[in-house]
């Protein structure tokens, strides 16, 4: 899932940062992908509670009294600031063909579909990508680095965390919305928006996984993988560093 | 004369029956005609939409669980441990992970409403006894995810033994389970953990997420 939400990921960058820090020292390599497994699952248990008692509860309360056309005119909003940065990096990985489908539906979205509310480009079948900042870098050749669970953000690496943080700061935001007030609650409908998106898959997990610790730590480290490698990766285990 | 007529009645009928044997579907063919059964059904079904759990399972149970190769599928989440299984064992935990994965899918059955399905053209060698049916499921406003069927060639038509979504394969996803729990608690200890997860509570159906 892309990020959208600016605050909790700025909040993270610090949070992600510090656990690099304070564990970079002992690190007793349990595995070479989750080096920070006891200090991951701390971390997760804080986020089930965390997020268990306040975020969960929220965002399904939003599911449950929002009707349906609003939510999905949030989230088209949303989804047009990510296309943005989506096209973006299909530049930084040199794909101008994706590139140019994601800033056409950016444009297309942004004046007829009324500044992001409606998906018209969808419409007519200009489909959207997914890309960060994360299978960028991968692509260019960075390895992915350990593991890391942060609260109220979820499963990451190393490097998808930098391109958390990077397209964090990059906005819009920020910019759009230059009044602080509302600047916050755009925020808060962002990251709302984001967390009642996964609800579905969350409960599929709870019912799927024996741990959920390790299903959704492999799971999210074989679809990054998979999207690093344009969805034909190697058989695993046969590349260093990934 | 009108036995005759409806000895030959009964014979097509026969025919009929036994079509699905002779003429075996292309396994392509088979999961866009049982794809495209199931959506169908949950679009039209409100019983269903409401989160009616009986309906969901019994869709599951007779649309789907047939073209499913279970034992095939435990073996390869078991990987290497298979073998160390007695038989009694590893019938138990075909059941057992049978039952882990209907569960599983019957909360998420009414959550796919939305989606359309995009078969890729399949490459197949006449022969062939194994291959991969590749499929894209869309929703509007949202990047298409792939879905891949590993299929298998069996005496009563093509069976899937894993599915991989987001190229994250189901079976390799659930090996790193099974591997870390029978090397903390054995086999028997896996069974065990498999039937609490399966005794357990459903958890609710979550309300149909927009997205």
């Amino acid at each position: 899932m892309m990020p959208r939400n600016t605050v909790r990921i700025r909040r993270v960058a610090v949070v992600l940062i510090a656990a690099t820090t304070l564990l970079g020292g002992c690190a007793t390599t349990q595995s070479k992908v989750d080096p920070f497994e006891p200090w991951n699952r701390v971390m997760f248990d804080v986020n089930d509670v965390v997020d268990g008692k306040i975020a969960k509860p929220i965002a399904e309360a939003y599911v449950k009294y929002t009707p349906e056309l609003i939510r999905r005119g949030i989230s088209t909003f949303f989804g047009n600031i990510e296309d943005l940065f989506v096209g973006i990096n299909n530049v930084l990985e040199g794909d101008g063909n994706r590139a140019g489908d994601d800033f056409g539906r950016v444009l297309l979205n942004s004046t007829f579909g009324v500044g992001g509310l409606f998906d018209l480009a969808s419409m007519m079948g200009i489909e959207r990508h997914n890309q960060d900042f994360g299978i960028t870098f991968g692509k260019w050749g960075f390895p992915q680095g350990p593991y890391f669970f942060v609260p109220l953000i979820g499963p990451t690496t190393l490097r998808d965390g930098t391109g958390t943080v990077i397209r964090a700061y990059l906005g819009p935001t920020t910019y759009i919305f230059t009044y602080v007030p509302v600047r916050n609650v755009v925020y808060g409908i962002g990251a709302l928006d984001l967390r009642a998106s996964m609800l579905g898959t969350e409960s599929m997990v709870d019912q799927a996984a024996l741990d959920r610790y390790r299903f959704i730590r492999n799971a999210y480290l074989r679809a990054r993988r998979y999207q690093v490698y344009d969805g034909k990766p190697p058989p695993e285990g046969d590349e260093e560093g990934q | 004369m009108i036995r005759t007529r409806m000895f030959g009645w009964m014979l097509l009928g026969l025919g009929a029956l036994a079509l699905p044997v002779w003429a075996q579907e292309a396994p392509d063919a088979l999961v866009k005609r049982v794809a495209e059964d199931v959506l169908t059904t949950i679009r039209s079904d409100k019983e269903l939409q409401a989160g009616n759990q009986a309906k969901v399972k019994e869709i599951i149970e007779t649309k789907l669980v047939p073209h499913f190769d279970f034992a095939r599928m435990t073996a390869l989440a078991m990987g290497r441990n298979w073998r160390t299984a007695t038989p009694e064992q590893q019938k138990r935990l075909t059941d057992e992970f049978r039952t882990l994965l209907v569960r599983t899918y019957s909360g998420a059955l009414a959550n796919y409403r939305d989606n359309t399905m995009d078969y890729k053209p399949l490459r197949m060698n006449p022969g062939d006894a194994e291959v991969t049916v590749r499929t894209e499921v869309k929703r509007q406003g949202q990047a298409a995810v792939q879905i891949d069927y590993s299929m298998e060639k069996m005496p009563d038509g093509w069976k899937a033994y894993d599915v991989i979504v987001a190229g994250v394969s189901l079976v390799t996803n659930y090996r790193d389970e099974f591997n870390d729990t029978v090397k903390s608690s054995g086999i028997d200890g896996l069974i065990a953990v498999l039937a609490k997860k399966n005794a357990g509570p459903a958890p609710p159906v979550p309300p149909a997420v927009v997205k």
